[in-house]
């Protein structure tokens, strides 16, 4: 760790209206990883690299990206495909779009490198079909490339080549989860698959396949340009670099920040942040992504963005986007939305998140009409351990934890409401100092 | 049946086939479908005729792909079409009343379409704007940091 844990990675420089174009990029330093890993590395080093380097995939499971792509042969005679997952569904999670949006070459570049290292001659980014303003940046940029001879046939005259086609989504959440993201860009309904066989065994059109997260293969061209062991000093032992956090919710500045893993907790809230509004308490946080666990203002306190603390706390960084909420708040309200959502996303393909997020949802709805029974949060609970584990993709699993989460810690609020007919918060979603 | 929609946009799918790898001919279901709702505004029956020709795929993908993705239309919306995101971070920021205020406004219900076939009022799930909370999608636009008085301002402009 750095010795004021103020490292970056990626967010090194001003955004301005030119920032995100290639001449801004080159003069950054942008594609002298290419050249480098082109010209002087085999593939087999830069892989080594990636694995030395202790990169952990940034979508929410903190896989090893080396061991992700160990399992690819490089000499297997099969086509191999890369797909960046810039599906970004996540409630509250953001921070691929300040990527795809403000250093797109960034991510063009370390997908070129990721190509060479995996052997792949077509790459993908498979973009959530609503992020129209991202897409039309990373469309241009992958023009801009192209013009100049970094994308496509025989680039910078090395002779590899390879392609990058951005694949469109179409609105469905449950596209971000790897192996449905997959189905869907075979055009079909994006229904996860079960494993074994791994993605990187048999992936897309059943050819082994690598799916990163946009944010984990952006670092890949730093590591190739700085050495694993430069990366390595980034961050926590167990998990080397940098995360780009997405807050959200009650507080004054949201938007993204990178940050070194192990900065604290409070200082990314309270300082970077802004606050929270109107200079409101904070009752707790959700750290990454609503499938992560809730934590409250006292188990942040004095917590730093590190997994290795914050899973011993009980939850996970996930997909790194944090939704900061203020005293006042309803939780039963805030469950509400969640169990809404996840009922609306469920593929349907497995019997017990089809048929448990629409029975979570039709309770939590019950219970804000005025009409709980005491033994309904005995029953959601219930119905979410059935979830978990149960299912095909981690969905049903997630859900679970979300409920799981809130209901360990703001019992009482629920049981509040089903005794009396009405929230103890006023069923106040927005912060009371903003309003 | 001839359907000159369709027929016009087969030299943008030709290319767009020639993009792709060999044997990717199924993964162009998304994306000419995602064309055709574009110039259309939906898709067709005739339009899911004529890609499961194109392209050589069973009808039941085609009809399994529109119903599964939430971005596909099967029928006709307003010409302007509002998506209010009502997940997470955007309902902490006033989404639920900026909804309730559109739904005032033009007197529609959630789905409903005016009465001028101008404005169709939907909702929607998180749109990775969580920032910029609350956001609103006009034909495909992100609208951040919405509020009642900015979405007033906004459809007056539409007009």
């Amino acid at each position: 760790m750095t010795p004021n844990r103020d490292a970056r990675i990626l967010m090194t420089f001003p955004v301005t209206a030119t920032s995100h174009l290639l001449a801004e990029a080159r003069a950054r330093g942008q594609y002298s990883a290419l050249d480098k890993a082109l010209k002087t590395m085999t593939p087999a080093e830069i892989g080594k690299e990636v694995t030395a380097s202790g990169l952990q995939g940034r979508g929410g499971a903190a896989f090893s990206a080396g061991r992700k792509w160990s399992v690819i042969q490089l000499d297997d005679g099969q086509t191999h495909f890369l797909c960046a997952n810039a599906d970004e569904g996540e409630p509250g999670t953001f921070k691929d779009r300040w990527i795809l949006e403000n250093s797109p070459h960034q991510l063009i570049e370390s997908m070129l490198i990721a190509a060479y290292a995996l052997q792949v001659r077509h790459a993908f980014v498979y973009m959530r079909g609503e992020f129209s303003g991202p897409y039309r940046r990373l469309q241009a940029a992958l023009d801009e490339a192209y013009d100049a001879g970094l994308v496509g046939e025989n680039i910078l005259g090395t002779g590899f080549s390879c392609d990058i086609i951005i694949y469109r989504g179409a609105g469905s959440y449950v596209c971000g989860e790897a192996s449905a993201l997959i189905t869907s860009i075979e055009g079909k309904r994006g229904y996860p698959r079960n494993r074994p066989p791994r993605l990187t065994v048999k992936g897309l059109y059943q050819k082994p396949t690598v799916i990163n997260n946009v944010e984990t293969l952006s670092n890949i061209a730093w590591i190739v340009n700085n050495g694993s062991a430069a990366f390595k000093a980034i961050g926590s032992p167990k998990a080397p670099g940098t995360r780009l956090i997405s807050i959200s919710g009650h507080v004054a500045k949201p938007g993204v920040y990178e940050i070194e893993i192990g900065y604290p907790w409070k200082r990314l809230i309270y300082e970077d942040a802004g606050g929270m509004l109107g200079g409101a308490a904070l009752k707790c946080v959700i750290p990454g992504g609503i499938s992560t666990k809730v934590l409250t203002a006292a188990e942040v306190e004095t917590l730093n963005l590190d997994p290795t603390e914050v899973e011993p706390a009980g939850s996970s960084m996930g997909s790194g986007g944090m939704i900061a909420i203020a005293e006042g708040t309803c939780m039963v309200r805030l469950l509400q939305v969640m169990l809404r959502f996840y009922h609306h996303e469920s593929c349907g393909q497995c019997t017990p998140c089809r048929e448990g997020m629409g029975w979570l949802h039709r309770i939590i709805d019950r219970i804000v009409m005025g009409m709980g029974r005491v033994e309904d949060l005995d029953q959601m609970i219930h119905i979410s351990k059935l979830q978990d584990g149960n299912t095909i993709c981690g969905m049903g699993d997630a859900a679970g934890y979300a409920v799981i989460g809130i209901l360990a810690k703001y019992r009482h609020e629920f049981e509040h409401w089903i005794t009396t007919g009405r929230s103890l918060c006023e069923g106040k979603l927005e912060c009371l100092a903003s309003s | 049946m001839s359907n000159a929609l369709f027929t016009s946009l087969v030299g943008e799918f030709d290319r767009l086939r020639a993009r792709f790898p060999a044997g990717f001919d199924s993964s162009l279901t998304l994306p000419c479908l995602r064309r055709i709702q574009e110039e259309r505004g939906y898709v067709a029956e005739e339009d899911i005729d004529a890609l499961t020709a194109y392209l050589g795929v069973p009808r039941i993908q085609v009809e399994e792909v529109l119903s599964f993705y939430t971005q596909f239309r099967r029928e006709p919306v307003g010409r302007f079409h509002l998506e209010v995101c009502r997940n997470v971070s955007c309902s902490m920021r006033g989404a639920e009343r900026l909804i309730r205020h559109l739904h005032d406004k033009l007197g529609v219900a959630i789905g409903g379409t005016t009465a001028d076939g101008r404005f169709t009022l939907k909702t929607c799930e998180c749109l990775g704007s969580c920032g910029t909370a609350p956001v609103m999608v006009v034909n495909d636009e992100y609208h951040e940091n919405m509020s009642p008085e900015k979405a007033d301002e906004l459809l007056g402009r539409l007009g």
